[in-house]
């Protein structure tokens, strides 16, 4: 087997009995991103040669019987985390040329766990998106059907692990944008609580929204990784000073006894059939193994959507409107004077979906509509927040899909706004409530072999039962998720 | 006239802490090399976030409960968004509808009047600062602009205060207050030329028949106390001419024009810009605790309305020197560590408000930078008290020690200026004096009392000043007696 096809888990097994050296993983990796990456375009940046020179230093190390945590396991990076000495766009051209001078926390992280960064990934510009068309300078496609789109916003990342790219991935998550490319993509991916893990280095958007999300082969690899870079880090004021407990534990406990609730509004008219047939069928194997299923309501479901567009917009209009062309990224120079070069820079820097963001976000904060949208929209998040509360107060745990709907075609819906928004239905309230939730994948649509992800949502800082029943739900599906994309071309 | 001026004012005030508000890079940046002071948050890069600093809010609080101000409990951070070159983040982190303090008032005392005033505060809040633009300019024009961010998330306290300002001396005297107490504090530095202090106002006419508030404007760019007063009083004239004559006040924002002496157009209230609030996403609400207001209420140093009336007690100044040595705190300082190791207080406050405040003045020198110390300062008003030199000629020695830094004892040695106390010396003076000057004596004799005085003035003359004129005095009396 080549050695990019490796779990984490695997590959942590083999480094600690001497079986394969770190280096020879990186070249693997390498090969199988020559090979296809032309195709599939996960990546914007490779950080090769860094990244094997780490490798050698590393099988060094482990040469002297020093063993760091992640023993030079490679990690593909969105393109939205700042990582020091490496181009970090967002898939923006207005940030085009823009080298961090310093490292996110969770590359911080990473690194000085031992783990590699080897290079950045795809996604829609500044998260924007759910298809990764929206990216300004190439579009990802899904690993199981090059015709249709990976998802987003963190496609690259998805379709990386999804292609053996990398063995594992760092995406990020406003509304939905590692789980639903990992549901697109056949793979798993966690959200965890707003707080868990630190911001400090993500290019902000929605502030109050997205959390940095996992993005991997199985549900012991998630948890690998969450051990890594979980945690309170004083660079971010919103992160948690909750401890971290050994995510990997979690995964040993089985699941019987514990509360499900499905909720009654994730299974919607706008849910496709084949996916619906998917979700239950694994709802099925959660109460064979135990777990006690009921119906439930989430009543504000249906104000979701617009309150979280609201908040969104409002906080990316202020987050975006800094990028001016003075200090770094882009610059049109062709323009006379000052405002003419703002203006020429932010108009052509920033893509359609960006600037529509720009332009809803601008209005609804406005001391004229402040209270008509954005004020209206908080209301309604404290209602969500509420509605979770309550049946979380009876139940362990949440159960639904994902996404409403299997991998779409490319350019599909490029010209329906609303569409792009819509494929997070059921995503983006987790986020409204700031709560963990995970991605799996529980098979494939009947007709069209497509992947579909199953959700799981938790309370706060409840990773810990979510990774346990994903990782329980894991091993009963082993079989249907042997399959691999077929990458033959 | 019959119409009363209303003002109020904004003033910001930059908080002395170690580190900028919301990363770790140093405050002190007057002077220094620019951008020097800066990383990703206070330069706003991509990903960057803020994190409050506590002390921050410490002096915040300190300074409102000076203020007499109510303290919320809860308090929130807002966005306010706009665009400027010098604003990295393209939004300054402020306080809108929840600010740190509210209601308080200052108490303030003009010259002219006899009774004290309040004047309300309407609300202080915690925001950050912005950096600096530089302009280089060629043949009178601006070539380029470049940017400074070291200034960049300097904290500040942003207080308002309710229109209850009746004049530019008012104003300029509660501004004094003000700068005293938050120097008391030891929060700000209070300089308005560096820009620690900054202050915008507010004024209109009120009609006094009607009771009718007139339209206001806001006043900005005034850095110093003079430019204020200017300022305020050019507007004033301005708005009561306009109503006079039958004009209109419109709502605008103006701008102090130092080089014309004039307010002048800025932008109206159309132009006035939507700062798009929200609670700004990346801090947590701060809950200030009542054990954290008691923690702070507890250490308030003496200020200066205290340290006067003490002044007045324990040194028996009169109110009027107490009062100025207050007013500026190193100056209390000062004089405290003078008064020390001397207890001849109304000399020492003499000095120090006359000669020494006089030559500092002169050179723009701080009163914590004197190049005579205190413990200087007494061992001359001390050479002064044994008579070892005239209070005249103490005045040249504190040029000197100003000048050369020398001790007084030294520079009386050098210049050979000790009083004359040897009485055979001045004898021999007064002897060819009386000889010099027989009419002069002849016309004393005769019952001419004045006369003796020249001849006093003489003696002085040959001695340089050395000798003590009552002494000179009884001596030449004694001398023309014998005859």
């Amino acid at each position: 087997m080549p050695l990019n096809e490796l779990s984490v888990v695997d590959y942590l097994n083999k480094m600690n009995n001497r079986e394969i050296s770190a280096e020879q993983v990186l070249k693997d990796i390498f090969n199988q991103i020559d090979r296809i990456d032309k195709t599939v375009k996960s990546y914007l940046y490779l950080n090769k040669e860094e990244a094997l020179s780490e490798a050698k230093k590393i099988d060094q190390k482990i040469k002297n019987n020093d063993i760091p945590p992640l023993a030079g396991l490679p990690v593909a990076i969105n393109d939205n985390i700042c990582t020091g000495g490496m181009e970090t766009t967002a898939a923006s051209r207005i940030l085009k040329g823009f080298i961090p001078p310093y490292d996110a926390t969770v590359i911080k992280r990473i690194k000085d766990a031992g783990g590699i960064i080897i290079g950045k990934t795809n996604l829609d510009e500044f998260a924007m998106g759910i298809s990764n068309e929206n990216s300004a300078f190439q579009i990802t496609l899904n690993p199981w059907d090059r015709t249709r789109v990976p998802g987003g916003a963190s496609g690259g990342s998805a379709a990386a692990v999804a292609a053996d790219e990398t063995l594992i991935a760092l995406g990020t998550d406003t509304g939905g944008s590692v789980r639903l490319p990992a549901s697109f993509c056949g793979i798993s991916a966690i959200k965890p609580t707003y707080g868990r893990i630190s911001r400090y280095g993500v290019i902000g958007c929605a502030s109050s929204l997205e959390q940095i999300g996992i993005m991997g082969k199985g549900i012991k690899d998630l948890a690998i990784l969450m051990n890594v870079i979980s945690g309170y880090d004083e660079l971010d004021s919103t992160s948690s000073h909750i401890s971290t407990p050994d995510f990997l534990l979690s995964c040993r406990e089985g699941i019987n006894n514990l509360k499900f609730g499905i909720p009654k509004e994730f299974f919607s008219q706008d849910l496709d059939r084949g996916v619906k047939e998917k979700v239950i069928d694994s709802i099925n194997r959660i109460s064979q193994l135990g777990g006690k299923i009921e119906e439930v309501s989430l009543p504000n479901m249906e104000y979701a959507l617009p309150a979280y567009s609201i908040i969104a917009m409002a906080e990316a209009s202020s987050n975006l409107a800094k990028f001016d062309g003075i200090s770094y990224g882009l610059r049109i120079e062709d323009s006379g004077d000052l405002e003419e070069m703002y203006l020429k820079t932010r108009g052509s820097g920033f893509g359609a979906e960006v600037i529509r963001r720009i332009l809803l976000g601008t209005y609804v904060l406005t001391s004229n509509h402040y209270e008509d949208y954005y004020l209206k929209a908080q209301k309604i998040r404290s209602l969500i927040k509420k509605d979770f509360e309550n049946v979380f107060k009876k139940f362990d745990l949440l159960i639904g899909p994902a996404s409403p709907v299997p991998p779409f075609k490319l350019g599909e819906k490029e010209d329906e706004p609303l569409a792009q928004i819509l494929a997070e239905i059921y995503t983006s309230p987790v986020n409204m409530a700031g709560l963990p939730a995970i991605s799996i994948n529980c098979g494939f649509t009947e007709k069209e072999r497509l992947p579909v992800g199953l959700q799981i949502i938790g309370p706060p800082f409840q990773e810990e039962k979510i990774l346990r029943v994903a990782y329980n739900l894991e091993q009963e599906l082993k079989e249907i998720n042997s399959v691999k994309p077929d990458l033959s071309f | 006239m019959g119409n009363d001026t209303v003002i109020g004012l904004e003033i910001h005030v930059q908080l002395l802490t170690k580190t900028k508000i919301f990363c770790n890079c140093s405050t002190d940046y007057f002077d220094q090399e620019p951008n020097s002071h800066t990383c990703p948050v206070c330069l706003g890069l991509p990903g960057s976030l803020p994190v409050l600093n506590k002390k921050a809010v410490d002096f915040a609080i300190l300074t409102a409960l000076a203020l007499n101000c109510h303290i919320n409990e809860s308090n929130i951070f807002h966005r306010k968004n706009y665009f400027y070159p010098d604003l990295p983040k393209a939004y300054q982190i402020s306080q809108f509808d929840r600010p740190l303090a509210e209601n308080g008032f200052l108490e303030i005392r003009t010259e002219k009047s006899a009774e004290s005033r309040n004047i309300r505060i309407n609300r202080a809040h915690m925001e950050e600062d912005a950096g600096k633009l530089i302009h280089l300019e060629r043949d009178g024009k601006t070539s380029s602009s470049l940017v400074d961010y070291n200034r960049s998330g300097i904290p500040l306290l942003e207080i308002v205060t309710e229109p209850d300002i009746q004049s530019s001396e008012e104003a300029i005297v509660f501004l004094q207050t003000l700068r005293s107490i938050v120097q008391y504090l030891g929060v700000c530095d209070g300089n308005l030329e560096r820009g620690s202090m900054r202050c915008d106002a507010n004024i209109s006419i009120r009609n006094k028949e009607n009771g009718e508030l007139g339209t206001k404007t806001e006043l900005k760019n005034m850095n110093s106390f003079r430019a204020i007063r200017q300022a305020l009083d050019f507007e004033i004239t301005r708005q009561r001419r306009l109503i006079e004559q039958g004009g209109k006040v419109l709502q605008e924002t103006r701008r102090w024009d130092e080089s014309s002496g004039k307010t002048v157009f800025m932008r109206s209230k159309e132009e006035a810009l939507d700062y798009r609030y929200f609670p700004e996403p990346d801090l947590l609400p701060l809950f200030i605790s009542q054990s954290w207001i008691e923690s702070i209420e507890n250490n308030i140093p003496e200020l200066p309305d205290e340290r006067k009336e003490r002044f007045m007690k324990d040194y028996k100044l009169p109110h009027y020197d107490a009062n100025r040595l207050v007013e500026v705190k190193p100056l209390g300082d000062y004089f405290e560590r003078a008064a020390k190791n001397y207890n001849n207080y109304k000399q020492l406050a003499n000095w120090i408000l006359g000669e020494l405040l006089c030559y500092l003045g002169q050179e723009n020198i701080d009163i914590d930078k004197s190049p005579i110390t205190p413990v200087a300062l007494i061992e001359l008003l001390e050479l002064i008290d044994r008579g070892v030199i005239s209070g005249k000629i103490a005045k040249n020695i504190f040029e000197e020690m100003f000048k050369t830094g020398q001790s007084a004892a030294l520079l009386v040695e050098k210049s050979g200026s000790t009083q004359i106390s040897n009485k055979e010396e001045i004898d021999d003076i007064i002897e060819k004096v009386v000889r010099d000057n027989c009419e002069t004596v002849q016309d004393y004799i005769s019952g001419k009392e004045k006369a003796i005085h020249f001849l006093v003035g003489q003696v002085m003359r040959y001695t340089k000043g050395r000798a003590q004129p009552d002494m000179v005095l009884s001596l030449l009396r004694e001398r023309i007696d014998k005859t």
